[in-house]
């Protein structure tokens, strides 16, 4: 109990809590849609707007010089996840665009961050998640912009269903089909960015998948598909959280193990339950 | 005043004309077969009729005004069934209950409980209402799409190829569920390749052939009893409909 009145374990736990329940709304409709590496595009041009914060920051000469890393980052994510549906909603082969934002968005990040006079090894708490490095006003901007993804993708989730079932049937209605998808890149990006410091950019994708494919064996709703999976997402994260409280271990990594690990242990129990060996 | 007049209308996809120019229209209580062969143009037309693909040219009209998003509220459409396809489960109550959304209507009525069940009923699939759509036959999945355009109560429906796939029995009585939205005024544009089951409920049939139209009036004789139950198919459908052997209004294997 002690731990619990630590306020950096506080901070860890309420960040990974949001982030958790957050990440999978945003995953529900990625997996809807069939984007669901969209998350892996979007999280390396989210890492060159880190570098481009950090060297905003050394060319105004903050004594924080990361301190325009976050808002850079929320910048480069929503240009990039609006890029990536303006070229998919074009007919363009959308794993072709976020290919090239990916190799792209990592390329940018490791040039920029040398220019800022920094080293790669800055960039590692990004690409890793440094979830032991939150501080009170981190929780905060997280809990808003969690908040305001929980917000908009539970107030609109009739249409946003709608959109990312089928889209043309959506077109017919007379539903603003267009907004609704910047609207999907928008959460999408802002969802990614918010992750980005518990799992890191290269796992981030995982926090939003993860909890959605194992929720997709345990029911055949769509809306309880996404609530089981932002209860998925919770617990995953807290459980990672709390064993690297007393275990020397990587939170981001451990948490997409813990999911893993939970997503084949999912799998295999529904398959036997289908073949009538075990009793449902 | 006609429910759909679609005029001169002209699609180009990436950079190829597709549609040369077609006109078609619809009165309330007539159904219109829209016939031809693949690659004719047929769900070119529809979808741009539905807003899904932009004119090159033409104009198109629902109900004596431009067709725009808000105009669409009286249109149901029923898709090629491969363009309703997530990744994530859904159950067929919350696919009819997106028929219910369109312009400025982002949520579906809390009440619409009743409303989305007599859709469904209405094509004889209310006890699928929780089943996932991803598992359920091909003929079962287009009933629920035909139930999720039914729902919005439409005085147009359009449908494009609602019968591929489908077993003969089912298309008989999806002909019968349509002839009744046919007696209370609906105007329904139909995509089918053969008339089959529908032959005696079609007024007029429109044939496109290289985007253009090629003959209006009488549905060309042939066409019209090539698929009538019993008649000899020499080609059987690709994407036939296995498990799905029951009648609309008939309990069958599920």
């Amino acid at each position: 109990m002690s731990l619990l009145t630590d306020p950096l374990v506080q901070r860890m736990l309420l960040v990974g809590l949001l982030v958790g329940m957050a990440a999978p709304i945003v995953g529900t409709y990625l997996v809807q849609r069939r984007m669901a590496l969209l998350g892996d595009g979007v999280g390396h041009v989210a890492l060159a707007g880190v570098a481009a914060g950090w060297l905003a920051g050394s060319a105004a000469g903050l004594a924080q010089r990361d301190a325009l890393a976050v808002p850079g980052a929320v910048i480069f994510a929503i240009a990039g996840a609006v890029i990536i549906e303006r070229m998919r909603s074009r007919g363009e082969a959308a794993d072709v665009v976020m290919a090239i934002l990916f190799y792209g968005g990592i390329a940018t990040g490791v040039l920029l961050i040398g220019m800022a006079g920094g080293s790669n090894a800055n960039l590692l708490g990004y690409l890793f998640g440094s979830i032991s490095t939150v501080t009170w006003t981190d929780v905060w901007i997280t809990a808003a912009l969690a908040i305001a993804i929980v917000a908009i993708g539970l107030g609109f989730k009739s249409a946003l269903f709608a959109v990312t079932h089928d889209q043309e049937f959506a077109r017919s209605t007379g539903l603003p089909v267009e907004v609704l998808n910047l609207v999907v890149a928008i959460l999408a990006a802002v969802t990614i960015t918010v992750a980005m410091r518990v799992v890191g950019v290269l796992l981030v994708s995982a926090l939003m998948i993860l909890p959605v494919a194992i929720a997709q064996h345990l029911t055949r709703s769509f809306s309880r598909t996404m609530y089981l999976a932002m209860g998925i997402g919770a617990v995953l994260t807290l459980t990672g959280v709390s064993i690297t409280l007393t275990q020397n271990l990587q939170p981001g990594a451990l948490i997409v193990v813990l999911g893993v690990i939970a997503y084949v242990g999912t799998t295999a129990v529904t398959s036997l339950v289908r073949r009538g060996k075990v009793p449902s | 005043m006609l429910a759909l007049e679609a005029k001169n209308v002209r699609v180009s996809l990436q950079g190829t004309e597709i549609l040369h120019g077609v006109s078609l229209d619809a009165a309330p209580g007539e159904v219109v077969a829209l016939m031809g062969g693949n690659g004719s143009g047929k769900s070119t037309f529809v979808r741009a009729v539905v807003g899904a693909i932009p004119l090159h040219e033409g104009t198109i009209a629902m109900f004596g005004a431009p067709a725009t998003p808000n105009s669409r509220k009286h249109l149901g459409y029923v898709p090629q069934r491969v363009s309703a396809a997530g990744g994530v489960s859904a159950t067929a109550y919350e696919v009819v209950a997106s028929g219910l959304l369109g312009y400025r209507a982002l949520r579906a009525p809390r009440d619409a409980g009743d409303q989305i069940r007599a859709a469904l009923r209405a094509v004889s699939v209310e006890d699928l209402a929780t089943h996932d759509v991803t598992r359920l036959s091909g003929g079962q999945k287009q009933r629920v799409l035909i139930a999720r355009a039914l729902v919005r109560d439409p005085r147009l429906l359009i449908l494009d190829e609602p019968m591929a796939g489908v077993d003969l029995q089912s298309q008989v009585a999806l002909a019968h569920a349509l002839g009744h939205l046919k007696e209370h005024g609906v105007a329904i544009v139909i995509v089918v390749h053969e008339l089959g089951a529908l032959t005696r409920l079609i007024d007029r049939a429109v044939v496109l052939e290289h985007g253009c139209v090629t003959h209006e009036g009488s549905p060309p004789p042939d066409l019209g009893v090539h698929a009538l139950p019993g008649h000899d198919h020499e080609h059987a459908h690709e994407d036939e409909d296995p498990g799905a052997h029951s009648t609309l209004g008939l309990e069958g294997p599920r």
